[in-house]
């Protein structure tokens, strides 16, 4: 299995602090199904800020998609984050466009012209369940609702890689299972899913689901199968 | 993106529309300057180009027959002059009724030396001291006025109005710009997380920067068009007024066909101007985020 992600010895110092994270090193596969698991403050956030690209590690390398993203130059950014999709924690919806232009809003930054937007649009709201809320903005919807919606943006553009915070943290147990269900989809199609969560009923949800573990700053690997290098390779 | 997009992904706040009108009455200011610049620089060609090369002749001599013959001598000689294009010998009755409001009707009685005017235009304006030096030969009495020394502070108060409208268009496009600049960094600041999403779902730089310069090109279009219309419509009524006077000097002020091209086009690089400096703004501040 090609790996997609790549953490060597990565760490993690916001400011003249201790390091949030420490020594991490693990590879993902194409196509593999990760929930990342972890105390409040334990580095969860952190490790995805990495992933999704929105900083930069203190030290080690971290490679996506085969190229190294710590020297990578900022004119290639983009590119490489349009391959990522990304749940945020707090949503991050764009406050003034409507539940439809949000979720259009990776293709339209992709280039997709308009006319090719509303088909993928009205499938993606009707799979979350939105269909009836497409003109909604976020203040008018539930914090279940807008997780959905942030959930849609960071799928509709087939990402190779998904990264989500908690995203199950705002709906119930039904929404859980169609967005669980959503992922594992994704998943089927190639896409390299790490999720963060609290919530350790998930993890029953998907049987082939690996488990990463983070313990103040430091990854812990139950299975042996993320560690960096492979333990073969030792 | 999209255009239908672009208009949309920046929300419809205060600070834009507040740009709106600064750029409206920044660019009426500007258009009023730019034209008062043009007129006082037309007024003063005009006036350069009506007093370089004239000169007076004044014959002054006590016996009125030697004065006039003095007259004839020079004005003789200056129309023989190489470098003279006109002579007048400004005639007796017309200078008697010119200076009659002033000196009463002693002036045409011959009592008053009055001196003899003789009105010259040269071939070249670098003519004018070999044309004295002429005239000075041939009449030791006769003193020669170049109309351009006289008129000098006229015109060098014409050249420090043309020098004061440009400094005020230059004063007003960098306003203009520092309002652009605080404009975007504000609108930066005000977004800031909605770029910062753009930029997770894979904006570039240019992208999140044509947002911006989009919508300061509408403001500019908008605002800029409303007070850049009223200072032309203003421009063109001063104009009708000032040709209303007749005066020859005022009558340089007025705005020709190329003055007015160079005043249209005033909104139009205002509105590229306004647009550059959003775009450079906005690129230089994402260049140092992520």
């Amino acid at each position: 299995m090609t790996n997609i992600v790549q953490f060597e010895n990565v760490g993690l110092r916001y400011g003249a602090g201790e390091e949030t994270l420490t020594d991490v090193s693990f590879q993902l596969g194409a196509g593999s199904f990760h929930f990342l698991t972890g105390a409040s403050g334990a580095g969860k956030t952190s490790l995805l800020k990495l992933l999704y690209l929105a900083q930069r590690p203190s030290r080690g390398v971290i490679r996506l998609f085969g190229e190294d993203t710590v020297t990578l130059p900022r004119a290639r950014l983009p590119g490489f984050r349009r391959r990522i999709g990304v749940v945020f924690q707090d949503f991050r919806l764009v406050p003034h466009l409507s539940a439809w232009d949000n979720i259009a809003l990776p293709l339209r930054v992709a280039g997709v012209v308009e006319a090719d937007l509303e088909q993928p649009v009205r499938e993606m709201l009707a799979w979350v369940g939105l269909a009836e809320r497409a003109h909604a903005r976020p203040a008018t919807l539930s914090g279940g609702e807008q997780q959905r919606v942030a959930i849609a943006r960071a799928v509709i553009a087939r990402p190779e890689l998904l990264v989500a915070d908690e995203p199950t943290g705002n709906v119930d147990p039904d929404m859980a299972e169609r967005l669980l269900h959503l992922f594992d989809s994704l998943n089927r199609l190639g896409t390299t899913i790490v999720i963060a969560t609290h919530d350790l009923h998930l993890l029953s949800r998907v049987p082939h689901a690996q488990l990463m573990r983070l313990d103040r700053g430091r990854l812990h690997d139950p299975t042996g199968a993320l560690r960096y290098p492979p333990k073969a390779a030792e | 993106m999209s255009d239908r997009s672009q208009t949309r992904v920046l929300d419809e706040a205060g600070g834009f529309r507040a740009m709106t009108a600064v750029m409206g009455i920044m660019l009426f200011l500007t258009v009023l300057a730019t034209a008062l610049g043009l007129g006082t620089l037309g007024a003063a060609r005009t006036l350069d180009r009506q007093l370089a090369g004239r000169l007076t002749v004044q014959v002054v001599d006590g016996d009125p027959a030697a004065r006039d013959r003095a007259a004839a001598r020079v004005t003789e000689l200056l129309r023989r002059h190489p470098d003279v294009l006109r002579v007048d010998l400004v005639d007796r009755a017309e200078l008697q009724r010119l200076i009659e409001p002033w000196l009463g009707a002693s002036a045409s009685s011959g009592a008053l030396p009055v001196p003899a005017l003789i009105d010259v235009d040269l071939r070249r304006e670098d003519a004018a001291p070999r044309v004295a030096d002429v005239v000075r030969r041939a009449a030791s009495n006769a003193r020669v006025d170049r109309h351009e020394e006289w008129m000098s502070p006229v015109s060098r108060f014409m050249d420090l109005l043309t020098a004061l409208a440009a400094a005020l268009v230059a004063l007003m496009a960098a306003a203009t710009l520092a309002v652009v600049v605080l404009a975007v960094r504000s609108g930066l600041e005000a977004h800031r997380g909605t770029i910062e999403v753009m930029h997770m779902l894979g904006s570039t730089d240019v992208q999140v920067a044509r947002l911006f310069q989009r919508r300061i090109a509408l403001d500019a279009l908008l605002g800029g068009g409303v007070g850049g219309l009223a200072a032309l419509a203003i421009v063109w009524l001063l104009g009708r007024q000032l040709g209303a006077l007749g005066s020859e000097l005022l009558g340089g002020a007025t705005l020709g066909r190329g003055e007015w091209t160079a005043l249209a086009a005033v909104p139009l690089l205002f509105i590229l101007l306004a647009t550059l400096a959003a775009r450079r703004a906005v690129l230089a501040d994402l260049k140092r985020t992520l």
